[in-house]
């Protein structure tokens, strides 16, 4: 937008702070991406940095639990700690008058958490529940299953643990996670909001600038699991989970690549809904979408369909996809250039996804893309880029993972490569 | 900000909240029907009309309808509930006359025969994804059991058996009777101006057949019920329960969302402090819901199977200290700044205010802007927490399991 401003400080302990300024809101949002992901869990201790998101919660600085909690809901602040791959993520939002007193402790919760002994034991049992809870749920499970088998470990690691290697972990694992990763040069705070990029920014620096940090450490990768697998479940449905090689954020094609999967599925017009679902009634819920880690892409498709005709939906799914690169037309990328434009101009009316976007950005190019130029980058976009993009990387490989009563032949996933 | 409210000739209700200064306008359909208004043959009618109505009409078929949708760009979609059916689109304001025109197409469908059987699958598929989601199975079964008897325990996805022996002339025949001027209001908030929607709205809705939008709201009598459906296999258990409160036209309304946050938010409150925080269970909330004619207290916990029993008994001696002795001041002001902020942070984009507008419309005939429902909810003390634990306590009488548990 031609009104937004932004602004990029590195503070003097390396913490990276993206402010824009929105001035038609009343909110402000705040997002911290801290590098205490559960890439860095030890091997068979997967699920350390799950629990270190919610020990961060569970006391810091001088706050207890429940001053910290009666603290910021005092302050309307609406927020969550999450596990990722690379970060724990702590998103929050409130009305931008009252951010300016919400930033210390937030910063608190992330610097400074107590990671008490006696808060360890119910974190866990929290954690574990939420795992045994998660086994009852065949597409979420379904996605674990198909990131393991795309990305070598630990990317294609689940962010939340295992209920295998849960037990495994003590309070002594999430505190060396924490001292050795959580760290201000590798730490990005992006906020965005109805505020002054300079009080903000001087504010963070009073919460966060003598933060230290630990120094970090190199991720050890082993291969990913193999495919095509499938696991029996008593379901209703077959889930169907399909992944193939795409580019990352930061590749110049990465537009190309997002306009293909937006014909493949971005829109109630586009393939997949059109000639799986409205013309053929095969299932409800069939997608795919892109999935970007630092280095390397993915997309993850999914159909979830009955499992007399999982067989068919199957195929079906897999020729569009083979497909991508047949009859590409204009009408197609109009549209889809339409709902990107449409999304850009609505994400200026959303503090929060503006603030994740800002750190996020910042974290997979080092700078902040902004609406114009994704618009003058996705206005660029022909039919012969998304044609190229679909040949080049049309998928060799199809990784396949199913969940359901029976297991699916899997001969359509080979297939000749694309061909002009 | 500007508020305007008129009919149209046909009776159809108009309500919009316009503000300049955001980007996007959101538009939808409140429709007055849903699957409490439906005879039992046809159960499930309204959902799967909700679908058909995106296979357009004698002049756009179904991929225009999308197609054009996709075109402008807009957010779009649907939903069914028990009181009401929503359409709704945002869009940028440029695009508000094209949305309004294709929205408008939704409202009068041709349901055609080729469409409707293809659309069975899907539907058909939709009762598939939610069976194999143990939260939306113990939902729709606690409601059934609440309101057993009544017509809001009636199923919204309908069943297998329903939806195969649905045919299209009695789809129509519930569209006819139900999509009529009266029982549909037009909201439209966010970035335009009121002549722009009187305009949009005389062109496109005053086709709308006028009629009549009555709704028997027939008492809700307490059931004591309990239901189990066994789920072998599951190492984990669902339980949802619920229990009396004020109905959607009841001033205690607010109140009772205040108590909610207080005792059943998912983080901060009596509940979540007593069970999820030392690890008892991953989730136990307590919400409110209201609906035309009744209200329940719902609560939801999810747990280790061999937890359930003590988890129930934490969340019973809750309920019955607040019955006792209410809330403290520091808890209501907590409250009260949690919701204020909530509030505040949903108006702010179109979209929000829309399902604000619409439902405030079409369940109270009345408007509240942000700062009236800030006003509010700052005015709630505990006199008022004190007057709705009097009339409604937290007291559950239904339960339903989903999960390994035979019984408790």
């Amino acid at each position: 937008m031609t009104d937004a401003k932004v602004s990029t400080q590195v503070l003097s302990n390396g913490l990276t702070v993206v402010v824009e300024q929105m001035a038609d809101v009343q909110s402000a949002a705040i997002t911290v991406l801290q590098p205490t992901g559960s890439v860095y869990d030890l091997l068979g201790k997967s699920g350390t940095a799950a629990l270190l998101s919610e020990l961060l919660t569970r006391g810091a600085g001088d706050n207890s639990t429940r001053e910290l909690s009666a603290a910021l809901d005092n302050l309307g602040v609406q927020r969550s700690v999450s596990p990722g791959l690379s970060h724990t993520t702590l998103s929050a939002a409130t009305t931008a008058d009252r951010i300016g007193d919400a930033i210390p402790l937030l910063a608190d919760m992330m610097t400074d958490p107590h990671l008490d002994d006696n808060q360890f034991v119910p974190a866990q049992d929290l954690v574990r529940q939420a795992l045994h809870a998660l086994e009852d749920e065949p597409q979420q499970r379904l996605a674990q299953y198909l990131r393991r088998c795309s990305f070598d470990a630990p990317w294609g690691n689940s962010s939340g643990g295992t209920l295998t290697e849960i037990d495994a972990i003590t309070i002594e694992d999430v505190r060396s996670h924490f001292n050795t990763h959580a760290r201000p040069q590798e730490t990005i705070i992006g906020v965005a909001g109805n505020i002054s990029a300079v009080e903000t920014t001087d504010c963070i620096e009073a919460a966060f600038g003598s933060w230290k940090g630990g120094e970090g450490s190199e991720i050890t990768t082993s291969p990913r699991e193999s495919s095509p697998r499938h696991i029996i479940h008593e379901s209703a449905q077959t889930h169907i989970g399909l992944a193939w090689a795409s580019l990352p954020y930061s590749h110049e094609q990465y537009f190309d690549a997002w306009a293909a999967i937006s014909i493949l599925s971005g829109g109630m017009s586009s393939r997949l809904f059109t000639n799986v679902r409205e013309k053929r009634g095969l299932c409800y819920s069939v997608s795919a979408s892109l999935s970007t880690l630092k280095h390397e892409g993915r997309v993850f498709g999914y159909a979830g369909t009955t499992n007399d005709r999982a067989q068919e939906t199957l195929e079906a799914t897999v020729a569009e996809i083979r497909g991508l690169h047949e009859g590409l037309t204009d009408d197609e990328l109009r549209r889809c250039k339409a709902q990107a434009k449409s999304a850009l101009i609505m994400q200026q009316e959303s503090t929060t996804a503006r603030s994740s976007s800002l750190a996020r950005d910042t974290w997979h190019l080092g700078h902040v893309l902004m609406a114009d130029d994704i618009r003058s980058r996705i206005d660029s976009i022909t039919v012969e880029d998304v044609r190229t993009y679909a040949v080049d990387y049309a998928p060799k490989e199809i990784v396949m993972v199913t969940i359901g009563p029976e297991p699916l032949r899997n001969d359509c996933l080979q297939a000749a490569a694309a061909t002009v | 900000m500007q508020y305007h409210q008129y009919e149209l000739s046909n009776g159809l209700n108009i309500v919009a909240e316009l503000t300049p200064s955001v980007h996007s306008v959101a538009a939808g359909f409140f429709v007055r029907t849903g699957a409490r208004d439906e005879i039992s043959d046809v159960s499930g009618v309204s959902h799967f009309l909700e679908h058909m109505a995106f296979k357009g009409n004698d002049k756009y078929s179904a991929d225009d309808v999308n197609r054009i949708f996709d075109e402008v760009g807009a957010r779009y979609n649907a939903s069914t509930g028990e009181d009401v059916t929503t359409y709704y689109a945002a869009v940028l304001p440029e695009y508000l006359g094209t949305t309004m025109e294709m929205l408008a197409v939704l409202m009068q469908p041709s349901l055609r025969q080729d469409d409707f059987d293809m659309e069975k699958n899907v539907i058909l598929e939709e009762i598939g994804m939610y069976d194999d989601m143990p939260s939306f199975t113990a939902y729709d079964n606690v409601m059934a059991t609440h309101f057993f008897g009544h017509p809001l325990g009636q199923s919204i996805l309908g069943t297998n058996e329903s939806i195969t022996a649905l045919t299209a002339d009695q789809m129509r025949d519930y569209h006819r009777q139900q999509y009529n001027a009266a029982n549909i209001t037009l909201a439209v908030a966010g970035n335009t101006n009121i002549d722009e929607v009187r305009a949009l709205a005389e062109k496109f809705c005053s086709s709308i057949p006028s009629g009549s939008g009555h709704r028997k709201l027939p008492a809700v009598e307490a059931q004591v019920r309990s239901e189990f459906i066994v789920k072998e296999g599951s190492g984990h258990q669902h339980i949802m329960q619920m229990g009396m409160a004020p109905l959607a036209s009841d001033s205690l309304r607010f109140a009772a969302e205040l108590l909610a946050v207080i005792v059943g938010d998912d983080s901060g409150s009596r509940m979540f402090w007593d069970i999820v925080y030392p690890g008892h269970a991953d989730s136990a909330e307590l919400g409110y819901n209201e609906y035309d004619g009744a209200g329940t207290w719902m609560t939801y916990l999810s747990c280790h199977p061999d937890q359930t029993v003590d988890n129930l008994q934490r969340m019973q001696e809750i309920f019955e200290v607040i019955n006792n002795d209410g809330v403290t001041e520091d808890e209501l002001e907590q409250a009260r700044n949690k919701v204020a902020s909530r509030i505040v942070l949903r108006g702010e984009r179109p979209m929000g205010r829309l399902s604000s507008l619409g439902g405030n419309w079409v369940y109270r005939s009345e408007y509240c802007s942000v700062a009236d429902d800030l006003e509010i909810v700052r005015s709630i003390g505990a006199n008022q927490i004190l007057s709705l634990l009097q009339q409604y306590p937290l007291k559950v009488n239904t339960t339903v399991g989903v999960g390994p548990l035979e019984c408790l």
